[in-house]
């Protein structure tokens, strides 16, 4: 049954992507902006723009543009960037596990205070404090992701400076890594002080990713735990005497996550999203800060690379999520 | 000893905090030998002869930092031995002959010598590499190399040539390596002559800079440099305040006036080769002279710079800053008014029935751009002139430019590091330039003979004479010379740089 699922939804990843790659392709060749006109030089004449448009592929049809670049990505090729002269594939795969780490601390975070924020107001669910843990994780929903990022460079980078500002690693170390997964290669091979580094890097980008991720499993995950502790068998639980955080932990919170993982997986495709601005602020070197050079310097191979990317990204954590849902749900299993 | 699986958790994630709280890792750069420059742009690509970030004037300071010029440029502009100790044009300028340096090394120890020069120069004047100025280096050819001499012929005479061996790409590359590893190879590896070499590079991240011992322009005071690349003016300030970087630049005027009144900070703002000005189409509506010279004499640009700049500014009157060959101070258009008015009233405009026009703007792109035209506005408001703001990014600004399609005013910024009016009046205003917005036959008449002549007197006469012409005919509105804030720690002394580029071979121990 899940093989099936799995074969579907790759089947639909194709054709999806295959939409996302018409319509990046379609926008950047109508939204303002010539990447050629950023790059000609002041005694350049019609020849000379004619050239460097040929050099970089833009002066055939956009039909036949569409064609080689969709056949390029077919081989593996998905061209040169324009403004950074290297392979495109080759600077998605250089950059994307800084992302994907970023990201995958941001959700482990995300999901941990969030949890936590659910099952603490769920057991004091009948005391002032109730009220107090609904205003925060309020606060939590109203303030975006890249406010918050300008908050801790704020405060834990300059009024108490306990945290780098920005970069993955610290500048003045001489180190070597053998994968561009930085914190895993470090925690796997045992070098702690350098992946206590890194995580001191990651620590205020990630947090500013976390936060609203968490208010909104919170919201969710204690609406569904409140449910959950009506029910019969919570009531059993209770009769025979289990403490209130057992039958919060044990009994209420495995029926109440389904619906919360559904729609953590829908708001971490907005974390990801999100990446763009906070790795900006924090100058982190994953794709969402290439993302930004990438539009402005209207590296269109570059861009539409990224946008692929990032595509695929959603695509697959909806996957893995739906597939989680599936397992944890025995009703779903049959169609 | 056993442990549960709560104190197990409880363990790791112990140790965990513990590494991150407990400071970095020790570096082994020993912190006073290292200096850290919170950067405002990033490093897209490390050839700097060729693609857009070559004509980037704000990255030089990273490429003149790994790479040589064939001619070297002081901070005050002036020119100075590169890689090259002489150079001059023959008597009737039909030949140039440069004198190389000798003794010099490639960062990989390799010996440098007049191939690489000849190199250099034939590789940038190729159609066919992609260099943005290979109109310039196109025309000379035909070297020769005899001992450290090198000559060519003027294929075309550009009073310019020598002067661009210091500007934009106009650098040395190592023929032997960079034939051997190709052009991404070399993007992985860069190698120069210059006074730092590549140590690591985490591109939108930071450079890491070793010096080079073996430098010929003597050993650098840092054995080690981080540019840190932060575009964020915010994450800049708080990267000099925090102490995390030791000098940082760019940043807003109102930061810089805090920052530098802070103990253990200091401050620069110096005038650089970057002005300010608004282009003028000369299709539609500024076609008439009085709306293009009424819309300049309502303009208070010391106000401008006062108020919304806080002092950091200088206002001009044309293309050419004070610093520049072909300035004139005697060129004027005041601050008038009423002589706005009269213009514009004689063309039947008036504040109750304003001319209505487009006037284009970046929103960021420069201190306080928007702002500065939402004052223009204002004050055109009130001599006849009603302009709607359009915002658009950068990217769009040259589209529009090259299509020759830009409103009847945009503002936008233009760097000139040589100092040499060819470099402003002369891309901004010829007709034929994709640069320029103002096509009319009468300048390019003006200029179009100053391109190739050779009596360096006559050309810079000639070029005053066209700022004069301009001026008097309204065809741009030139607003003000930018001033660079640069914030450091009162443990360096730095010293500015006109064109700019803060390179750390500026910033020295105080």
């Amino acid at each position: 049954m899940l093989a099936a699922i799995v074969l579907r939804r790759s089947l639909m990843t194709i054709v999806t992507l295959f939409g996302v790659a018409i319509v990046v392709f379609l926008l950047l060749r109508v939204a303002p902006g010539d990447p050629i006109a950023m790059m000609i030089s002041p005694g350049a004449g019609p020849d000379d723009v004619a050239a460097l448009r040929a050099r970089y592929g833009l002066d055939a049809p956009p039909l036949i543009q569409f064609w080689i670049w969709l056949h390029g990505i077919l081989m593996g090729d998905f061209g040169t960037s324009i403004s950074l002269r290297l392979d495109v594939l080759s600077l998605l795969a250089e950059r994307l596990p800084a992302t994907l780490e970023l990201s995958g601390l941001a959700l482990a975070l995300g999901v941990f205070l969030g949890g936590a924020i659910a099952v603490i107001a769920t057991l004091l669910r009948r005391s002032f404090v109730a009220g107090l843990i609904d205003a925060v994780n309020g606060l939590l929903l109203a303030v975006p992701d890249f406010v918050w990022a300008l908050a801790f460079v704020l405060v834990l980078g300059v009024l108490i400076p306990v945290l780098p500002l920005s970069g993955r690693i610290d500048p003045a170390l001489e180190t070597t890594f053998v994968t561009r997964f930085y914190l895993v290669e470090n925690l796997v091979s045992g070098r702690l002080a350098l992946a206590g580094d890194i995580l001191r890097h990651m620590a205020m980008p990630s947090l500013a990713l976390a936060l609203p991720l968490a208010a909104v499993i919170a919201r969710i995950l204690k609406e569904a735990l409140a449910e959950a502790m009506q029910q019969d068998y919570v009531l059993l639980a209770r009769v025979k005497g289990f403490s209130e955080l057992r039958l919060v932990l044990g009994e209420a919170l495995r029926n109440a996550v389904g619906p919360t993982l559904a729609l953590t997986g829908v708001q971490f495709t907005f974390l990801i999203g999100g990446t763009v601005i906070v790795e900006r602020i924090f100058s982190y070197p994953g794709i969402g800060n290439m993302a930004i050079d990438a539009v402005i310097n209207r590296d269109l191979p570059l861009i539409q690379g990224l946008v692929l990317v990032f595509g695929l990204m959603f695509l697959v954590v909806n996957l893995v999520i739906d597939l989680a849902v599936v397992a944890l749900n025995p009703k779903l299993r049959h169609g | 000893m056993t442990l549960s699986r709560r104190e197990a958790l409880g363990l790791g994630a112990g140790g965990m905090l513990a590494g991150l709280l407990a400071g970095r890792a020790r570096g082994l750069a020993a912190a006073g030998d290292t200096l850290t420059i919170a950067y405002n742009v990033n490093l897209p690509s490390f050839d700097p002869t060729v693609g857009p970030s070559a004509v980037n004037p704000t990255i030089q300071a990273i490429y003149r930092s790994v790479f040589d010029q064939f001619i070297g440029q002081k901070p005050d502009l002036s020119f100075e031995p590169g890689l090259l100790t002489a150079w001059d044009w023959n008597a009737d300028r039909t030949k140039i002959w440069m004198d190389v340096r000798q003794g010099v090394t490639w960062h990989d120890g390799s010996p440098f010598g007049p191939e690489d020069i000849v190199w250099s120069l034939q590789r940038a004047g190729k159609k066919e590499t992609g260099n943005p100025i290979q109109f310039t280096w196109s025309t000379i050819g035909n070297f020769k190399v005899d001992g450290n001499r090198v000559t060519a012929d003027v294929l075309q005479f550009d009073p310019t040539i020598f002067k661009w061996m210091a500007f934009l790409t106009g650098y040395v590359l190592p023929k032997a390596y960079y034939e051997k590893v190709g052009p991404q190879g070399f993007e992985k590896k860069p190698v120069g002559t210059g006074p730092f070499m590549v140590d690591a590079y985490e591109g939108n991240a930071f450079l890491r800079l070793k010096a080079n011992p073996n430098y010929w322009g003597g050993k650098p005071a840092f054995e080690t440099v981080v540019f840190k690349f932060i575009p964020d003016a915010t994450s800049r300030v708080a990267e000099i305040e925090s102490g995390s970087s030791d000098v940082t630049l760019e940043i807003p005027y109102e930061e810089f006036d805090r920052l530098k009144l802070k103990s253990g900070l200091a401050g620069v703002a110096t005038p650089i080769s970057d002005i300010g000005m608004i282009f003028v189409n000369s299709d539609g509506p500024m076609q008439d002279k009085n709306v293009r010279l009424g819309a300049h004499h309502a303009i208070d640009k010391q106000a401008i710079v006062t108020r919304l700049l806080r002092g950091y500014g200088v206002p001009i009157d044309t293309l050419e800053a004070p610093e520049y060959l072909a300035f004139d101070p005697s060129i004027k258009v005041g601050y008038d008014p009423d002589k706005a008015k009269a213009l514009l009233a004689a063309s039947g405009y008036s504040p109750d029935k304003p001319i209505r026009f487009t006037i284009q703007t970046t929103r960021g792109y420069k201190p306080k751009d928007y702002e500065m035209i939402q004052a223009i506005v204002g004050m055109w408001r009130k001599v006849g002139i009603d302009a709607q703001i359009e915002v658009y990014e950068i990217a769009k600004h040259f589209e529009l430019r090259m299509g020759h399609k830009l409103a009847p005013a945009a503002f936008y910024n233009w760097g000139n590091a040589i100092a040499d009016p060819t470099t402003s009046t002369g891309f901004a205003m010829f007709g034929p330039s994709p640069h320029s917005s103002w096509k009319t036959p009468d300048v390019d008449a003006k200029i179009g003979p100053l391109w190739g002549e050779k009596d360096e007197q006559k050309r810079i006469a000639g070029w005053k004479a066209v700022d004069r012409y301009v001026a008097e005919e309204g065809y741009v509105i030139p607003l003000l010379q930018y001033v660079q804030p640069i914030v450091y720690k009162t443990s360096l002394k730095v010293t500015p740089n006109k064109s700019g580029a803060l390179q750390p071979t500026l910033v020295a121990k105080a």
